[in-house]
């Protein structure tokens, strides 16, 4: 082989280069290939490749049944996925945006949620429900919701929120073989986040949280684009001199006590940055669970830095207001630490 | 005196379609991908077809021949469906039953017609209003009894109540307690049965397996199965008989892989909405108009007429599910409360899903868990 070759050739064992989007796809294609009861329902997901792109080409690679275009009833195909897992399939979902499947509260809710136990152990449902979320560039109020504060308190499903390529992948593959119903959130603006990732096989846990940042100062928990404005916070937090220790939940349901306790245990505060809503978020269980499980490991208050609790606006200047953004989250870590 | 075929499901003569309009057909999302890599689908034009036909027969003349055995068997179901459902109200009354309880006495030719004639792969999708769906697809009225009073020996471990009934064993795919939840889950399920046939090549002899969904009514639902691609049908609901002759076309059709039927089975709750429904809304002429069309009445008037079974055989089979239905009291009765410990189990598949606690484990692997003491 020419030198260039074989570079290229070596290259290829450190891993390729994806996109978010096409990380979740390599993710669909695996299990699609390795388990043919993992089947896709969705608007739009078959011909059109999805609306994100993430099941481009599927439907000619595994067939129309297998890739299912849905018509616009979200609370019906929704209930189809759940009605197919009990018969034996594994079926993802797909939200063109997760803000729809308020539509399918009551399936997600009393079926997804509930069955597994009103049957008494007689039917398992492992589905997968995944789309867009979040807040976008002025997509307005009703395209830019945070779902994962709504679904939180269903018994009975678990909630993964991906933030980068590799954890896109590995959470996606992860849903799809628990036995569980598994929510997984993207979010709008990190589809198109670049990262190498391996050419193995790999799988990420969806009970376990990921240390972002390593540090000693204090720690930071986030998820989804927060983890991005919070390590954009960090790097004028270094220079002013702080360590802070940066960790993305990825499991908003349940906690990952493990991870997020020993950090706690070593920095003794606590700054939770999330993109919910203030009232009932996940910052709110996750400031409850910390105070439950770790009070005597804390030498200050948690504080937890959310949205406002306004439908997000349309204008761009309100709409940054909504969202935490970095120099809120300097300021915080300031005052902590001086407290 | 004409004979109910298959024909009339989508024979243009049908005089209930609506007039001259020409019914268009209306190819769901579903047909339009097959279209795509499949030979195209004949898209024959559906109708909706009342059976009304069959009211204007004399009764013996309108059906083919039932043999002895099913119209036995379809009179034991009935009765057991009855019996049941009147010892529930009993049960509840003394206090050994709770919540929101409803009754299905009156519309025992649906659940016998359609379901009896359903194999153990078929699926049933119910409502609330579903003990007797489960008796007739098969699930012991002990375990239904046993459920009802909350005990762990029902078919749901006393998890699920009235208007949860489950089986796997069975393919109940439940009991829902909001109205209309089940239709997407039953649509699930069909598609779980066309994707075994086409995807996973797991042929049966017998053809798509079927999945039952009942609902309940709507003034004339039938004429709305063609807007959405689907023959409708209305029957009448009292007799098991034309119930029956109207459900083997529609299974057949559907194990045939021909898609869904809408059919309306006109019938009669005798009881209130629920137990708490002292039922003083309904009008008493309307209430003796359907009383005096009991489908058992009519089915054992039809068997002794017909020379099928005397009076004495009829006789010993409500005797024998006397019995089953004490029994099952009894079973109910002896049975034991589910456990505290039993609390956390069934929330999920994987308990996994409790997540890891502080020290690291999976707290399903916490000891004190299992009994239902460990914090979650």
């Amino acid at each position: 082989l020419p030198a260039s070759e074989l570079t290229k050739y070596c290259l290829t064992f450190l891993g390729h280069e994806v996109l978010m989007f096409e990380a979740l796809r390599e993710a669909m294609i695996e299990e699609m290939t390795l388990d043919p009861t993992v089947c896709m329902i969705g608007e739009d997901v078959g011909d059109y490749g999805g609306s994100y792109k993430v099941s481009k080409g599927l439907s000619e690679m595994f067939g129309d049944l297998r890739v299912l275009d849905t018509p616009i009833a979200e609370n019906s195909f929704t209930g189809m996925g759940i009605g197919a897992a009990m018969k034996g399939l594994r079926p993802v979902v797909e939200g063109m945006n997760m803000g729809f499947l308020l539509l399918a509260y009551n399936q997600i809710s009393n079926n997804c949620g509930m069955l597994p136990y009103t049957s008494g152990g007689q039917f398992k449902i492992p589905i997968v429900i995944r789309g867009p979320g979040g807040v976008g560039r002025q997509l307005g109020a009703e395209h830019s919701q945070r779902l994962e504060s709504y679904f939180q308190s269903i018994p009975g499903i678990q909630m993964v929120a991906c933030s980068t390529p590799y954890n896109a992948k590995g959470l996606l593959k992860a849903a799809i073989r628990s036995d569980n119903p598994v929510v997984l959130f993207e979010h709008v603006l990190l589809y198109n986040l670049k990262e190498k990732i391996p050419d193995e096989e790999y799988i990420c846990c969806l009970e376990e949280a990921e240390m972002v940042r390593p540090g000693s100062q204090l720690t930071i928990l986030t998820y989804s684009r927060m983890r991005y404005h919070v390590m954009q916070a960090v790097k004028t937090l270094v220079n002013k001199g702080y360590d802070p220790e940066v960790i993305d939940i990825r499991s908003l349901k349940p906690f990952d006590l493990h991870t997020i306790g020993n950090s706690i245990k070593k920095t003794h505060r606590v700054l939770i940055v999330e993109e919910c809503m203030r009232t009932g978020g996940i910052g709110a269980s996750l400031r409850s669970a910390i105070i439950d499980n770790f009070w005597d490991e804390l030498d200050a208050r948690p504080v937890c830095l959310s949205s406002q609790d306004v439908p997000t606006p349309y204008a761009a200047t309100l709409e940054d207001a909504t969202v935490v953004q970095p120099a809120q989250i300097v300021a915080a870590v300031e005052e902590i630490c001086q407290s | 005196a004409a004979s109910f075929t298959a024909a009339k499901f989508l024979a243009p003569a049908a005089a209930r379609s609506g007039g001259d309009r020409a019914p268009f057909p209306a190819p769901s999302a579903f047909s339009m991908r097959s279209l795509r890599h499949r030979p195209a689908r004949r898209l024959s034009s559906v109708l909706a077809v009342s059976s009304d036909v069959l009211k204007a027969a004399p009764a013996a003349a309108a059906y083919p021949a039932v043999t002895r055995e099913e119209a036995l068997e379809l009179y034991e179901d009935m009765i057991l469906g009855r019996n049941f459902e009147d010892m529930c109200a009993q049960m509840y009354y003394r206090g050994k039953m709770f919540g929101f309880v409803h009754l299905y006495n009156g519309q025992e030719a649906v659940s016998t017609g359609f379901i009896k004639q359903l194999n153990q792969p078929d699926c049933v999708v119910s409502t609330y209003r579903d003990h007797v769906h489960a008796l007739s697809k098969g699930v012991p009225a002990r375990a239904v009894m046993a459920e009802l009073f909350g005990k762990a020996t029902g078919c749901c471990r006393g998890q699920g109540g009235s208007m949860h009934m489950f089986s796997e064993p069975h393919n109940l795919l439940g009991g829902f307690a909001f109205i209309g939840e089940g239709i997407p889950v039953a649509t699930g399920a069909a598609f779980a049965a066309k994707y075994r046939h086409e995807v996973l090549k797991q042929s049966s002899p017998d053809g798509l397996d079927v999945t039952l969904a009942f609902f309940g009514d709507d003034p004339e639902i039938w004429k709305k199965g063609p807007a959405f691609g689907m023959p409708g049908v209305h029957v009448d609901g009292m007799d098991v008989l034309k119930v029956r002759e109207v459900a083997k076309e529609a299974i057949d059709r559907a194990r045939r892989g021909e898609g869904p039927t809408l059919v309306e089975c006109e019938t009669y709750r005798f009881r209130g909405h629920s137990l708490a429904d002292p039922d003083e809304l309904r009008r008493p002429d309307e209430k003796s108009h359907y009383a005096a069309r009991d489908p058992i009445t009519s089915l054992k008037k039809y068997i002794i007429e017909q020379n099928l079974a005397s009076e004495a055989e009829l006789k010993n089979i409500e005797k024998k599910i006397d019995d089953v239905v004490e029994e099952a009291v009894e079973f109910a009765d002896a049975s034991p409360l589910p456990p505290r410990s039993q609390l956390l189990e069934n929330v999920f598949a994987d308990p996994k899903g409790f997540g890891i606690g502080p020290d690291g484990k999976y707290r399903c692997e916490d000891p004190k868990f299992t009994q239902g003491t460990a914090q979650v």
